[in-house]
């Protein structure tokens, strides 16, 4: 099956100074949006407690939530989780109280023993280990960004390190754009998306590097400009083949893998399709604008003998 | 075209065989059993099979397997029933000292054992259980050893007849003023030769004080004493609990984790695992105990206990000389003589009565007391954990005493181990530092079901979209990749199993996306070869071209994907870290299958047929 008979000869580096401009709009957008709306957070950084139940048939919210008001719980949020049998609730952090007190009374008031209410799991998580938990999630990505941007300044050279850094920041904060938006809750296994995405988005950034080092090196001729635009054009199907599978996976994952997975997979559905633009326009668009030359990448000379005493 | 070299695919077929063997054991499934251990963690007599065949024939039960695995005994059988009555049976047979625990094992078969290979370990979120996360109160650790100086060292001062004018305590040091120079200069240097731990100053602010602040290296190993104490302390707890498999680990500077495997009633584990054993020093009435033991009339000064080894009964008097509250550091050791021994050291006011004791008694016996709250664990019909506290009172030591001493002393004429012991005892006996619980998560055993078929789920779906995909798209070479994913997905769960790295359902999660990214490769690999073709080269020539020149892309980019898996390792926790390990197993993996496998394939189709085109498109 072809989808393109040939390899398509689209004029990308033409709108990259467009792109880099909507993406630098866009970014500093979610930046603010992020600062003002904020995340969902889990208990995982948020500390507090997390009971998921299941009634034995369908069951309203609302009388959920007065089941926990009667029992002093006064600002509970409750969401259904999976169906609607499955219930998620979430208190904020107490003082004092421990944890099994706290499960025992939420249970209590739920009429556990006499609707036949079935535990799923309580989740306790102190506030110190929350904060804890924000200050390493935040230096593990800062670690990945750095540890990539060596690895690629080992490989390639410094304009395209600061390219595909500049990417995988912006896959970052479109990411948590979305799940801002959609108030997707963000907890530990969403970090972890996160930061395999990082990964996989420089996937793609690191095949178009590549074919740009060896376009430069096979064909003497040709602006800079013009070879970028050919190794985007040959990488392109590979990359919308790879994004597919990718796609199909975490759709997989979606659908069938239940709610513990689901901020999983939305954020690599997310993140995989905006790394498919940010891999040509940010990364590879900046690498361009930072001025990559020939040389940069080409193997040093061997020295002329005419240098010899 | 050269055919590939024979050597890769002898390694391609080794690979192949043993990652289908090492994998093998997690497709047998699991028989209900009972899993038999010594309470203090000793080694099980030679004998032991003996004895538990003999309380399985009394109990009218048949074993399937009975043998000893990691110094466990360990039941299996073939159902429940079986399995709760040989329980019951075993737990009356073998009385106290030992730990009976339900737990499941493997059906593994005998020869894959015997090559070491056994099932993946599943995470709590996948079988159900509990999780805490204790934290040792470093800053209560730290404050109580300040005050210990605080009465320590203007006692060791008035011994040396060095007269001090004040002390007082600040945030993490103690002071101490003197009426001239003299007498600081002269305290300064008694205190730096006895108390080399600490570190002394003058504070220029007040020329006439000695400011004593424990060293950097004292500090730390006063906080590494608390938390080895009480990993200790919960060691002991939860070996009481009759659980299989349970998980007792330090985790970072001050926290402690603890995972059961099974269990669902956090409240009362929580209860156990905060309450602290606590020890006494008490002077040993040398009147016959056995009258009082048969007849029931103890001394008014006295009371009635037993030891711990040989239930022997003895007398003590009422009055506690030491509590646990005041030992500061018990640890085994040698005299002088080279034999075992356990070295006790007290704070400043329980050596003061130590000493005054001790002086008025050499010669006589003294006994340690062990104070203990125990949980007793049985199964109701229902084969539901029933656990219940018992208060446990023994003594653990009797000792002559051979000198006046206070602050530090040895107890002597110990075997090695029974030295081991009894500082691992005096250790958990003493007051721990206080622990917090700051995470607990409980998991139900249907939530951890559902996860492991949701997970299995999305992954065959997975898998059957990816392969319909590639086959479509890539016709047979597609079929390759899919053979090359598969088998990549064996090799991840024998590479598990192997590390006996445990399974979680973010790792599941991981497994899926493995076979995005695994598949991304062949992906690279045939879109190259396509080039190729468009450009005119010969089927062979471009099957060549296509591996060699993406090989280099390829282990480029799963090189920044294992950057992330390793800074997710390193800070991660729990199922997150089985997501990484998962991960960065696929990624290695598939840099083998994806390019190796995929590769053998297509030269063994195509190497030695003439062809026009490729079956690529």
């Amino acid at each position: 099956m072809r989808i393109f008979a040939k390899v398509p000869n689209i004029n990308f580096m033409a709108q990259r100074r467009t792109g880099l401009i909507v993406s630098s709009l866009l970014t500093i957008g979610v930046i603010l949006l992020l600062v003002f709306r904020g995340l969902n957070f889990g208990i995982d950084f948020t500390g507090g407690v997390l009971v998921e139940v299941v009634y034995p048939q369908s069951v309203e919210l609302d009388s959920v939530r007065q089941d926990l008001a009667a029992g002093g719980y006064h600002k509970p949020t409750v969401q259904y989780f999976g169906g609607t049998q499955d219930v998620l609730i979430r208190l904020a952090p107490e003082d004092k109280a421990s944890s099994s007190e706290i499960s025992a009374h939420v249970l209590q008031a739920l009429g556990a023993e006499q609707k036949n209410v079935q535990l799923r799991r309580i989740e306790f998580v102190g506030p110190q280990v929350g904060d804890e938990l924000t200050v390493n999630g935040s230096l593990a990505m800062l670690f990945a960004f750095i540890g990539i941007a060596l690895y690629i300044m080992f490989r390639f050279e410094w304009k395209f390190a600061i390219g595909a850094i500049a990417a995988l920041i912006h896959d970052a904060i479109m990411v948590l754009g979305f799940l801002s938006i959609f108030w997707v809750e963000f907890d530990l296994t969403t970090l972890a998306a996160i930061l395999a995405l990082i990964g996989y988005s420089n996937n793609e950034t690191i095949v178009i590097f590549d074919r740009v080092r060896e376009n430069l090196i096979n064909q003497r001729k040709g602006t800079i400009y013009d070879v970028v635009n050919l190794s985007v054009n040959q990488t392109l199907l590979r990359s919308v083949i790879t994004h597919v599978t990718t796609l199909l996976v975490c759709t997989a994952l979606f659908l069938l893998g239940g709610a513990s997975v689901h901020s999983f997979s939305v954020s690599m559905i997310v993140g995989v399709i905006v790394a498919t633009y940010s891999s040509i326009y940010v990364s590879t668009g900046l690498a361009v604008a930072l001025g990559v030359s020939r040389e940069d990448l080409l193997p040093p000379e061997v020295k002329e003998i005419d240098e010899m005493p | 075209m050269q055919p590939y070299a024979t050597w890769k695919y002898v390694v391609l077929i080794v690979v192949m065989i043993l990652g289908a063997l090492y994998a093998a054991p997690n497709l047998y499934g699991e028989d209900p059993a009972v899993q038999i251990a010594t309470q203090s963690g000793d080694p099980l007599a030679n004998d032991f099979g003996d004895v538990v065949s003999k309380s399985l024939v009394t109990a009218n039960v048949q074993a399937k397997r009975s043998d000893l695995a990691n110094q466990q005994w360990l039941i299996s059988f073939n159902d429940e029933a079986a399995q709760r009555t040989a329980a019951d049976a075993l737990k009356r047979d073998l009385g106290n000292g030992y730990v009976v625990a339900l737990t499941f094992a493997s059906k593994t078969p005998e020869w894959l054992r015997s090559i070491g290979a056994k099932p993946m370990t599943l995470g709590l979120d996948l079988r159900g259980g509990v999780h805490f996360l204790l934290e040792v109160d470093i800053a209560d650790v730290q404050k109580k050893a300040v005050e210990r100086y605080l009465t320590d060292l203007p006692a060791f001062l008035r011994k040396q007849d060095i007269r001090y004018t004040g002390r007082r305590q600040t945030e993490n040091a103690v002071q101490l003023d003197f009426a001239d120079a003299d007498k600081l200069s002269a305290a300064k240097s008694a205190l730096s030769k006895e108390y080399s731990e600490l570190t002394l100053t003058v504070p220029p602010a007040s020329p006439m004080t000695l400011e004593a602040k424990m060293s950097d290296i004292e500090a730390k190993r006063i906080v590494d004493f608390a938390v080895k104490q009480n990993l200790t302390t919960l060691r002991n707890r939860v070996n009481q609990l009759g659980v299989a498999e349970p998980l007792v680990q330090r985790q970072g500077q001050s926290r402690i984790v603890v995972e059961l495997p099974g269990v669902t009633d956090a409240t009362q584990v929580e209860s156990l695992l905060g309450a602290t054993a606590t020890l006494e020093y008490r002077a040993v009435d040398e009147s016959d105990a056995s009258v009082a033991a048969a007849t029931g009339i103890v001394p008014p000064d006295d009371e009635l206990f037993y030891t711990r080894d040989g239930r022997r009964p003895v007398l003590l008097k009422k009055d506690v000389i030491a509590a646990g509250s005041q030992l500061v550091d018990a640890s085994s050791t040698v005299d002088q003589d080279g034999s075992p021994a356990v070295s006790v050291t007290l704070d400043g006011s329980g050596a003061k009565k130590m000493f005054d004791f001790t002086e008025k008694n050499v010669g006589k016996p003294m006994a340690v007391l062990f104070k203990e709250r125990e949980v007793v664990t049985n199964y109701n019909a229902k084969g539901e954990p029933m656990r219940e506290h018992r208060d446990v009172e023994e003594i653990i030591s009797i000792a002559t005493i051979r000198g006046v001493f206070g602050k530090r002393f040895q107890t002597t004429g110990l075997q090695s181990k029974e030295a081991h012991d009894l500082a691992i005892l005096l250790r958990a006996g003493a007051l721990a530092a206080p622990v917090d619980i700051v995470e607990v998560r409980t998991i139900g055993p249907s939530l951890g079901a559902d996860n492991i078929r949701r997970g299995f789920q999305a992954a065959v779906l997975g898998l059957a979209m990816v392969m319909v995909f590639m086959i479509i798209y890539y016709r047979v070479f597609g079929a390759f990749a899919i053979a090359a994913l598969v088998l990549n997905i064996v090799l991840i769960i024998a590479g598990m199993s192997i590390m006996s790295a445990t399974l979680t359902m973010p790792g599941i999660a991981a497994m899926v996306l493995t076979m995005g990214i695994a598949v991304d490769a062949n992906v690279l690999i045939y879109e190259r070869i396509r080039e190729e073709l468009r450009d005119g080269q010969t089927p062979h020539a471009s099957i060549e071209a296509g591996y060699d020149r993406a090989f280099l892309t390829i282990a480029d980019a799963n090189v920044t994907v294992l950057i992330g898996t390793i800074v997710l390792f390193a800070m991660g926790a729990g199922p997150v870290k089985g997501f990484a390990i998962t991960l960065a197993l696929g990624i290695v993996t598939s840099q083998f299958t994806a390019i190796v496998g995929s590769r053998s394939l297509a030269y063994l189709v195509f190497a030695k047929r003439k062809l026009k085109d490729l079956p690529i498109w």
